[in-house]
């Protein structure tokens, strides 16, 4: 199909249109006037109007992770990209697929700093998978069409179109591609090599101590990848555990979930990791919240990395066999093998004892005593009262994100939307918004904290025009908590300017947008609050009052391993070495 | 890991002759903290389709692993050889200098050059320009050999390289 020759910024909608956009997330300006005005004059993409850049690239994210499609941004130039960068470069840590159209100046003001000029193309080059700037306006409709490939091929990222306006506003034809995209120079390998998969099933078949170790790469290769690796784990016997952008992808309620691993993981998950003869590590990447120290990071065992990105193999863990490739399809031929074979797993009886041992410790468990609500109580209250609607929750960074991760228990994939390789606080109401726009009809929740959620609080106004029954549940401490915890474990209990200062009133800035505020402070009443927050049609911010001083337990110290983990305050020390001060 | 010997690789790199391509490679080693030694790029390709890129580079064999499979992340990459794991292969590299001085130095230089068949691209009453298109090290031994007779001023191109075609196949 060819569309009639119109404008550039027609082109840029036909385009989006062609490859399926429903939603765009973004904010008008200057230099991007006239896609606003041809998105105006059509009726197939609903624009999202957010209150500030950042948080429209959150929304996107969430968006993409909650749907398995991509996110679709558009901003203006200027202010309106850079605002976009945290969220870029957020997408691109956790590998989230994203299209990204930012305006530009028109092309003979470039490089004269003109009004809203900034090279867009040059900040956002090490922080997207790629990036283009289109001069001729009849490449846009193919430099869009490759954008959505890069974006969404081999391991996913967020790409950048920046388009000068007059690109826009010229005269451009639009030709629809007859086939898929097939990139000259970016052809990522998606099927694993048979010998390398013959290899990992003889090792995992031969382990009598195996661990799978899984991470946002099964996310990323689709529901069906989730479907194999359950079927995987239960024949070869395996425990499973995950890194925080895996969870969902293996049912916690399974009985060879051991829970996360690393920092915050759990102790049976990180002892496990320790002590396997065998790790098949499936789309996770060895981050230093993972591993700890390094020399001390699973000593004796035989290490399997399948991942679609080969630089992901041994960057930080050196590993016995890499098979590179989609990982949903790796599993995929790993257990046809494994079936074909009439494979049987060795025994595992001795390492199960093991890790029943340490699964006694409970290292995850908490005592609610009296009225003060604990957060792992508030969390798990809200996972007991709402785990049969199947929510999708996403969260901000820091305490209550990892309290989230431990005591929230999640039986699929696209439920669980956090920010994990950036850290990026602000993150969880606009990737809320996203997730809610992509997914009609569910129970959204933002576990949420109380400095957190101020970062990108305007949303809430995005919520409101929408009319989106978002859920935001603050875990409010008053504290930055993890950064007081920081500070407890590190600096001598020196909360530098770690404490929630003048903090609104979370039940009056709700109703000033329209929402529905509730607060609690009583455990009694807890569930009470949570009832009534989820009875509500419409959005809710529950300010759910929790310990002051509450620390999240089990940890393993910046640059500890995993064997030594603190599992409760009391073996907390005050102070570390310069060395393990210096780490983050 | 970055604890072992570190190991001088000359990359070569075939990367699509687009806008910013190059900008990607080098902010890829500043970014990641990786060395450049050197750096050349020109066009190869008859339709100007390609550049290509070559890189001489310095660090531990894991680190260069990981510094080959970051390149071959950047989308317009089309292929990375490592041309110092993959064999022999002939490097050269180009220098203009700069000499100035008279009498006895101005003699010597002269000599010396004809020595390391370096060729005189200019000259002055006062001062030589040499052009010496050879290897690094040989190139390197030129400059230090001038610099006591008057090297005033300096450009180098970086490395050139190509791997040499497998024994059996020359004549």
């Amino acid at each position: 199909m060819t569309t009639p020759a119109t404008n550039g910024a027609q082109a840029i909608v036909a385009a989006l249109t062609d490859l399926k956009v429903d939603t765009i997330f973004g904010y008008p300006g200057g230099a991007v006037l006239p896609i606003y005005d041809a998105l105006f004059q059509q009726r197939a993409i609903r624009h999202i109007l957010v209150r500030h850049e950042q948080a429209a690239v959150h929304a996107a994210e969430g968006y993409a992770r909650s749907t398995g499609r991509p996110g679709v941004v558009l901003v203006t130039s200027g202010p309106g990209a850079t605002n976009a960068v945290t969220g870029i470069t957020d997408a691109m840590m956790d590998s989230i697929p994203l299209v990204v159209l930012t305006g530009q100046v028109p092309t003979h003001l470039i490089g004269t700093d003109a009004f809203q000029e900034c090279d867009t193309v040059g900040i956002t080059r090490h922080c997207s998978k790629h990036n283009w700037l289109v001069k001729d306006p009849d490449r846009l409709g193919e430099t869009i069409h490759q954008a959505f490939h890069v974006a969404t091929a081999g391991r996913p990222g967020p790409v950048v179109i920046d388009i000068p306006k007059d690109v826009q506003v010229a005269p451009a034809r639009y030709r629809r591609p007859a086939g898929p995209v097939v990139h000259p120079s970016y052809q990522p390998r998606r099927k694993a090599e048979p010998h390398a998969v013959e290899a990992a099933v003889e090792m995992l078949a031969a382990a009598e101590r195996p661990i799978l170790y899984t991470g946002g790469g099964v996310i990323n290769s689709g529901p069906g990848a989730s479907q194999l690796l359950r079927a995987l784990a239960e024949a070869c016997g395996a425990p499973v555990t995950s890194t925080l952008m895996g969870l969902g992808a293996f049912p916690a309620s399974h009985r060879q979930w051991l829970g996360m691993l690393g920092m915050h993981g759990s102790y049976e998950a990180n002892m496990a990791m320790n002590q396997c003869d065998l790790m098949l590590c499936l789309g996770a990447r060895f981050d230093d919240r993972v591993t700890g120290r390094l020399d001390a990071f699973s000593p004796a065992s035989k290490k399997i990395h399948v991942d679609i990105d080969p630089s992901s193999f041994n960057k930080t863990v050196r590993v016995d066999l890499t098979v590179q490739g989609d990982v949903g399809l790796a599993i995929e031929d790993m257990l046809k093998l494994w079936r074909a074979r009439g494979t049987r797993a060795a025994d595992q009886k001795g390492w199960w004892q093991r890790i029943e041992g340490w699964r006694q410790r409970d290292s995850f468990g908490f005592r609610q005593e009296g009225s003060t609500i604990l957060p792992q109580h508030a969390v798990r209250r809200l996972w007991e009262l709402t785990r049969a609607k199947d929510p999708i929750i996403t969260t901000e960074v820091g305490q209550h994100q990892m309290w989230a991760a431990q005591h929230f228990g999640f039986e699929g994939p696209n439920r669980w939307l956090t920010s994990g390789g950036l850290g990026t606080m602000g993150y969880g109401l606009p990737a809320a918004i996203g997730a809610q726009l992509g997914n009609p009809g569910r129970l959204v929740i933002d576990i949420a904290g109380e400095a957190s959620i101020l970062m990108n609080i305007q949303e809430m106004g995005t919520a409101a025009q929408y009319r989106l029954p978002v859920k935001v549940f603050i875990l409010n401490n008053e504290y930055m908590g993890m950064v007081r915890q920081w500070q407890d474990l590190t600096y001598g209990g020196r909360y530098a300017e770690s404490w929630s200062d003048a903090l609104p009133d979370f039940v009056r800035l709700a109703e000033a947008w329209g929402w529905k505020g509730l607060v609690v402070e009583d455990a009694a009443e807890l569930d009470g609050a949570i009832s009534a927050m989820l009875a509500h049609d419409g959005p809710v911010m529950l300010d759910c009052r929790v310990a002051k001083l509450e620390n999240c337990f089990p940890m393993i110290p910046s640059g500890a391993a995993h064997t030594d983990m603190l599992l409760h305050a009391g073996e907390v020390g005050g102070e570390v070495s310069p060395d393990a001060e210096a780490l983050v | 890991m970055r604890h072992l010997p570190s190991e001088r690789h000359t990359l070569a790199i075939t990367v699509a002759n687009e806008p910013g391509v190059l900008a990607r490679v080098v902010g890829l080693f500043s970014g990641r903290g990786y060395n450049i030694e050197s750096l050349t790029v020109a066009e190869v390709a008859a339709d100007h389709a390609t550049s290509r890129i070559t890189v001489v580079t310095s660090g531990p064999p894991p680190v260069i692993e990981q510094i080959i499979a970051q390149l071959g992340r950047l989308i317009p990459v089309h292929s990375v050889a490592d041309l110092t794991a993959q064999g022999p292969h002939v490097e050269r590299e180009m220098a203009l200098a700069r000499v100035v001085g008279q009498g006895e130095a101005r003699t010597e230089a002269l000599r010396l050059a004809q020595l390391f068949g370096a060729r005189v691209v200019d000259a002055t009453t006062r001062s030589f320009m040499f052009e010496i298109a050879d290897t690094s090290e040989r190139v390197e031994t030129f400059l230090a050999l001038m610099r006591e007779l008057g090297l005033a001023e300096v450009a180098r191109t970086g490395v050139a390289a190509l791997a040499r075609e497998p024994a059996a196949a020359r004549t």
